[in-house]
């Protein structure tokens, strides 16, 4: 058990708390919340149901490769989902499930009562699950965006796709920028502001420092995607010349604006990833994580690095020699943080005694997929190498290793770690390990042929290939395999659902973790904090066994701050305490608001003006009753509370 | 029961300084939007770059309406900080007028900006030159629109008397928002207007 006595969880103070802190019954008060805990299970249900639309798709296409020459899908049918396909991992699944563990745990881990933002929070929910229905909406009359997921031009433009095909992905990336925007925006400000004294910047979670950098990183990389969008619809609504050689412009500049806002994204989509087995492994290694440090400073690393490698996208464009060898050594440098993280997961797992549980059995299996994956990345880092194997089957397998081997194996494996904490129950030891080796056999079996299929030279993207190219049994290999992996990934989704309702209490701290979310119960309570807690490391719960200070945290600290919804706030490096912060009560004013932008969206989609004016006016107005002063912000008696 | 390490009592709550989640919100925001002008001039440039005939086409624009309306741009923002040095000392009628003052000279920016666009002789769908000009200008005044509309806001809630000397946040990140809008229109300017003539 913990070395800790856990706080009283029916103590004084916690009935008022709970009054304060609840969400109203009713539809409207479900819609009105504001709470991070219950925002971070809606985004992490959403992009789970769109991980499985995303993966029926990739099973459509699987089908029609099995074999050579098949005619089950056109090849229009097939550019959109293919195009569908990497829309949806990519944006409304990889990054939308980060931003739902760590929007669940940030003020959870940090020992605060919610973010610095709820609304916004809200906010950003919202308009991620509008703008997923937005960029789905054109299915419907068979006009999917269909030309690829990094869209390139001249192909996206209006004379080779002139359907509303391309136009959906234009707004829908612009659309979906916003929640992301907002939601990186709130959790900086939140690492800023919202956390319990003396939880400093040096014993934050991994995880935090994670999603804090590709937070950070969104708020500078995303505007390159709005830009470029919003160029493509111009040139192809309004007859702009952008990417139009005819006109003066440059295709070209669409690849720049893409990659310099893609490769720092794809950072964004693993790094809050690989935080999560920071934390994670160690608890089920027994000992802290080795290299602290090193691994917070590689985090930050691998993003400033990343800012300065897009072109290695791009060496097969004719781009001068000269900044094709800069890219090419930038690539080939940011292996170097990578790797430390990798040799301190080793590390602690060799020094620890480890606990083969599910979810260490996912966080290894990662480890492995991401030692692979990277080992790809840097061969196509290598200029000569990359003219050979660029857009073929090569590239799909290293972008497939790294995005579902540092994605969906530690987001799995942080589900089965989190999901007691989220529900009070367990999920089933048993089938998790079933699903883990079916995962990791099928992930493995799907897309390691892939990469001989691309040395063979199979293109990306082809919808059928002819029977003498030598290409059948790995296409075979992988369209079996990828059945598999499904099966696995179905294994987890039962779990889930009857773990859900059947699965063994779990008590506050299952694993007996060291970090300040298994100090609250299972389900936290609403206001997460009965106390604000006092932190004196970085693992609160294992002060005792570690001994490292004669320095211990307080859980059950006098701060009970509960003259409305409160939480504390404090100093941004030593988190010493700064002042107290009122938080706002449930609102439906984002909802209004994501809904005010769809309509505007759909509005700006058929060109239909009238109504693109009311959806702003929508905006405008619920932004106006969402940010408007209140006649006395703050009683003059409270200011001087004691 | 814990001993007490922090001083709960001393504590400010809400703090509208530069300690408030709203400043930190702010500035976060302003470094987003200004990313997104960064990439629309990145485009500019690499466009320029890539032409292969004289840049622009139709010859360095003329200041003659630019420049005077860059200095109402930026007599709008002097007249809005005047205004919050005002509440600063408790003064709601002289941030009113500042405010007042404020969205009349941005209304004269965007008017001067229309009839500007009314007399280009290219327009958007001319070359690619026509297309940045019209968009990154456009991408501008919708800022600007914004803009006014927080002023606007900001005007009517002053009027109701929602600011005093000790709270006013609002009108505190409302403004810095509009000094932003007026930054982000000298590199705009500097870009379409003064880089030609470098050449």
């Amino acid at each position: 058990m913990a070395d800790v006595a856990l706080p009283d969880l029916n103590g004084e103070g916690s009935g008022a708390l709970q009054g304060l802190w609840q969400a109203k019954p009713g539809v409207l008060g479900w819609l009105a919340s504001v709470d991070h805990k219950e925002i971070g299970k809606r985004y992490i249900i959403t992009a789970f149901l769109f991980l499985v639309i995303g993966g029926l798709e990739a099973e459509m296409m699987r089908l029609q490769l099995a074999r050579p020459n098949q005619t089950l899908l056109t090849p229009e049918q097939y550019n959109q989902l293919f195009t569908m396909h990497g829309v949806t991992m990519i944006f409304l699944y990889a990054l939308p499930m980060l931003s739902g563990f760590s929007n669940f745990l940030w003020p959870l881990l940090l020992g605060s009562r919610d973010m610095a933002f709820p609304r916004l929070n809200a906010l950003s929910y919202w308009v991620y699950l509008f703008a997923g229905v937005f960029i789905y909406s054109t299915v419907l009359i068979g006009q999917a965006p269909d030309a690829g997921w990094f869209n390139y031009t001249p192909l996206s433009g209006k004379e080779y796709d002139p359907g509303a095909n391309i136009d959906v992905f234009a707004l829908g990336m612009i659309f979906l920028g916003v929640s992301t925007t907002v939601g990186a925006l709130n959790f900086v400000v939140t690492l800023m502001r919202t956390r319990a004294p003396g939880m400093s910047v040096n014993r934050l979670p991994i995880i935090i420092w994670g999603t804090l950098t590709a937070s950070v990183a969104n708020l500078f990389a995303v505007p390159a995607l709005s830009a470029a969008c919003l160029l493509l619809w111009l040139d192809r609504g309004f007859g702009m010349h952008f990417f139009d050689p005819a006109g003066g412009g440059q295709p070209l500049l669409w690849q720049h604006l893409f990659w310099i806002f893609g490769h720092p994204w794809v950072y964004a989509l693993v790094l809050p990833a690989m935080g999560i087995v920071s934390d994670a492994l160690p608890v089920f290694c027994r000992r802290p994580l080795v290299g602290y440090t090193a691994v917070a400073l590689a985090t930050v690393t691998t993003m400033v690095v990343g800012f300065g490698v897009w072109v290695h996208h791009m060496f097969a464009t004719g781009i001068p020699p000269l900044a094709i060898a800069f890219f090419g050594a930038a690539s080939m440098v940011i292996a170097i943080p990578s790797a430390v993280a990798v040799f301190a997961w080793i590390a602690t797992i060799w020094t620890g005694r480890p606990v083969f549980k599910t979810p260490f059995l996912y966080f290894a299996g990662f480890i492995a997929l991401f030692v692979i994956g990277g080992v790809s990345g840097f061969m196509t880092g290598a200029v000569p190498l990359d003219w050979q194997l660029t857009d073929t089957y090569f590239v799909v397998a290293h972008l497939h290793y790294v995005l579902l081997g540092i994605n969906v194996f530690p987001v799995i494996g942080g589900l089965y770690y989190w999901f007691p904490k989220a529900v009070g129950r367990m999920m089933n030891e048993r089938l998790g390990r079933w699903s883990f080796w079916v995962s990791f056999i099928g992930f493995n079996l799907a897309f390691f042929p892939m990469h001989i299929s691309g040395l063979l030279g199979m293109p990306r993207r082809v919808y059928t290939y002819g029977a003498h190219l030598g290409w059948d049994a790995t296409n075979m290999i992988t369209s079996v395999g990828s059945v598999i992996f499904a099966a696995g990934v179905g294994l987890t989704l039962i779990n889930l659902v009857v773990s859900r309702y059947r699965g063994a209490p779990a008590g506050p701290n299952p694993w007996d973790g060291s970090t300040l979310e298994w100090s609250v119960p299972s389900p936290p309570p609403p206001y997460n904090f009965r106390r604000i807690p006092i932190i004196a490391s970085r693992h609160p719960l294992w002060e005792a066994r570690l001994n490292e200070s004669p320095e211990r945290s307080v859980l059950d600290s006098d701060l009970a701050l509960d003259h409305g919804r409160e939480t504390i706030s404090t100093t941004s490096l030593d988190a010493e305490a700064d002042s107290i912060l009122k938080m706002p009560d449930d609102s439906l004013a984002p909802l209004i608001l994501g809904l005010g932008l769809t309509v505007l969206f759909f509005a700006l989609l058929w060109r239909a003006w009238w109504p693109a004016g009311a959806g702003l006016a929508i905006c405008v107005a619920a932004v106006a009753f969402w940010l408007a002063p209140t006649a006395d912000p703050v009683p003059a008696k409270e200011r001087a509370r004691g | 029961m814990a001993e007490s390490i922090v001083p709960l009592a001393r504590l400010d709550v809400s703090p509208t300084d530069k300690r408030s989640s709203g400043w930190h919100g702010l500035v976060f925001m302003i470094a987003t939007e200004a990313a997104l002008f960064v990439y629309l001039l990145f485009s500019y440039y690499f466009l320029a770059s890539q032409s292969a005939g004289p840049w622009p086409s139709s010859g360095a624009p003329s200041l003659a309406v630019a420049l005077p309306s860059t200095f109402v741009l930026l007599a709008s923002s002097g007249a809005a900080q005047w205004g919050v040095m005002g509440i600063e000392r408790g003064r709601s009628s002289r941030l009113a007028m500042g405010l007042g003052l404020a969205l009349a000279l941005g209304i004269g920016f965007t008017g001067l900006q229309l009839w500007e666009w009314a007399h280009k002789t290219f327009t958007p769908a001319t070359d690619v030159y026509g297309s940045l000009y019209f968009t990154i200008t456009g991408v501008h005044l919708l800022h600007v629109a914004v803009g006014l509309l927080i002023l606007a806001f900001l005007l009517v809630w002053t009027l109701m008397g929602r600011f005093t000397k000790a709270r006013h946040e609002h009108i505190t990140l409302g403004v810095y928002y509009w000094h932003f809008v007026d930054v982000v229109w000298l590199a705009v300017f500097t870009t379409f207007y003064l880089t030609p003539r470098l050449g």
